[in-house]
């Protein structure tokens, strides 16, 4: 192609690309630059930001709570991140056997995930109400409660993983189901030929396979629960006494109920430095689980 | 082997009992009298059976207002994402241009940026062009995405090159490149992105809940948490209820209708590295 065509075409896709990028770059790049700044800055949203060098983050450091809500955030993370991937795990291997209405099946479990996470909260408030609720009234069939799900310091920060677990379930269910497909029915076949039970098929064969999406699931659960923010604003605020403020959901407080702008986005640098530590985590463990699949 | 179905349906089944256990309370309540809501023991089912709190929510609340901001909103970002993410795919997938890698590269990046990060200097960017509460403050930052981006790439990379070399001999542009050529091919491609879209749009929570105050712009979502708060004396569930329905009944409809389309979107999303 001669050097004019060349130029033309380059033309052309900077037009193509000016909307997108200009789009991209306004509302994403450059905020995530002022977001930078700001956490070295004091802001109340009125006056001009201050400067303040590292201070935000050595309060945060001095700060009793940071730590509380830290480790709220990981025991959150974690129950929940165990749930998910567990159900939705062994509901996709369900999935995957030949049983009937799978398109039935498929529907239930994802309405959840198509639900506004405000309607889902209203919905569940109701089932978790200590008095007339449907979880409590389950619970009296086996005379047992009733638990004061949302106002008990012990039972609320499970409550809300229930309720995070209820909501994606079906999205990492059909990407397990995605997964299970994609094993070769030969090797089962083989494995089976060879005298595998179902459980050894399944560790011996499905599982180095599922491998890949495991870690893939695994890493967006955990994106997904570090980000929680709905659930805790909608069901307990933070609450009962700070029980389930958790790191979302202190961010959001700290910029828009104390208006330090500053320190919400020391907190929002913390969480992001976290999110890239745990990509670059499920990197590393996606690049050695294929190198022993090669070897 | 039949024992093996028969646990897995059993499975199944009590799971899609437990995951469809909200909606269906959402619907029994929903058609509930309002002296059948607050009866102790509580009832589950309609008895009889009415839609005043459905005309309720429709004629005496916002919500009628909030749910046509909601399709507003969802509309026009819907519309903005197809044509910007179309546009740029195209020129990634098809155009040769310095830098090109690098580019994808750093759009491909900008979806590990949390929420969280743009929040505070968006709103405060929002609140200096004076849009706090307007429509555009909910519409314009979600005209554009990678996702979008990447998923017209990924389509535009699989059209035959006879196809472009015909067109190419016979002196299109690259715009008639992609508008006659390209994007008529796109429709799979364009129906993934639109009901990815309108159902996010529809749903989201936490951009709206910081930019809007009054009924008048508010989306469901934020509303519905609204009108929620507003009855925390005494809660009407049977009209809460109603209110809910409206908001979850339209984005089940759009899942169900584009099923198809919409799985495969997510499929594609997460395998996005």
């Amino acid at each position: 192609m001669s050097a004019p065509l060349r130029r033309a075409e380059a033309r052309w896709a900077f037009w193509l690309l000016l909307p997108a990028l200009a789009g991209i770059g306004i509302f994403t790049v450059l905020p995530t630059l002022g977001s930078f700044l700001l956490s070295f800055a004091q802001w109340d949203l009125l006056g001009a930001p201050k400067w303040v060098g590292l201070a935000n983050y050595q309060d945060l450091a001095g700060d009793p709570l940071f730590y509380r809500v830290m480790l709220q955030t990981g025991v959150f993370v974690l129950l929940y991140v165990v749930f998910d991937v567990a159900l939705a795990l062994g509901l996709a291997i369900a999935l995957n056997q030949k049983v009937r209405f799978q398109a039935l099946y498929r529907t239930a479990y994802f309405m959840p995930v198509v639900t506004s996470m405000v309607a889902g909260a209203i919905l569940w408030s109701w089932i978790f109400d200590p008095r007339t609720g449907l979880l409590n009234a389950l619970l009296a069939l086996f005379h047992l409660g009733p638990v004061r799900w949302l106002s008990d310091t012990h039972w609320a920060l499970p409550s809300l993983v229930m309720v995070s677990v209820w909501k994606n379930l079906g999205y990492d269910m059909l990407l397990f189901l995605a997964g299970l497909q994609a094993v070769p029915a030969q090797q089962l076949e083989a494995a089976s030929l060879d005298g595998a039970n179902g459980v050894q098929r399944f560790r011996f064969v499905t599982l180095p396979m599922l491998g890949p999406t495991l870690v893939m699931v695994t890493m967006m659960a955990t994106i997904r629960a570090f980000q929680t923010f709905d659930t805790v604003y909608l069901m307990t605020e933070g609450g009962p006494h700070r029980s389930t403020t958790i790191i979302g959901f202190w961010l959001f407080q700290n910029a828009f109920t104390y208006f330090k702008l500053g320190k919400a986005s020391a907190l929002a640098y913390i969480l992001f430095a976290v999110l890239v530590a745990l990509s670059g985590l499920q990197w590393w463990a996606r690049r050695r689980l294929s190198h022993q699949e090669d070897a | 082997m039949r024992q093996k179905t028969w646990l897995a349906t059993l499975v199944l089944a009590l799971g899609a009992l437990a995951m469809a256990a909200p909606f269906l309370l959402m619907l029994g309540t929903s058609l509930m009298t309002y002296a059948q809501t607050i009866a102790y023991p509580p009832e589950w089912w309609p008895q009889p059976a009415t839609l005043e709190n459905f005309r309720k929510a429709l004629t005496e609340t916002p919500i009628l207002r909030y749910f046509l901001n909601s399709l507003l909103v969802a509309g026009v970002t819907v519309v903005g994402q197809v044509v910007t993410g179309s546009m740029a795919g195209f020129a990634f997938a098809r155009l040769r241009f310095k830098g090109r890698g690098a580019l994808f590269f750093a759009v491909l990046a900008t979806m590990m940026v949390p929420v969280y990060i743009n929040l505070v200097p968006l709103f405060a960017l929002v609140s200096m062009l004076g849009w706090v509460d307007t429509y555009q403050a909910l519409i314009l930052p979600g005209l554009a995405g990678p996702f979008g981006i990447f998923l017209f790439r990924q389509w535009f990379l699989n059209l035959p090159t006879e196809l472009e070399d015909a067109a190419r001999i016979d002196g299109c542009s690259p715009w008639d490149l992609y508008w006659r050529v390209a994007l008529p091919t796109a429709l799979p491609a364009i129906a993934t992105l639109a009901i990815f879209e309108f159902l996010a749009s529809w749903n989201t929570f936490l951009w709206p809940l910081v930019v809007t105050h009054s009924d008048a712009v508010r989306t469901l979502p934020v509303g519905l948490a609204a009108f929620r708060s507003s009855m925390s004396e005494v809660t009407d569930w049977g009209l809460l209820m109603a209110a809910t329905a409206i908001a979850v009944l339209p984005a089940i409809a759009v899942f169900v209708l584009g099923q198809r389309y919409f799985v495969r979107g997510l499929l594609e999303g997460a395998v996005k590295d």
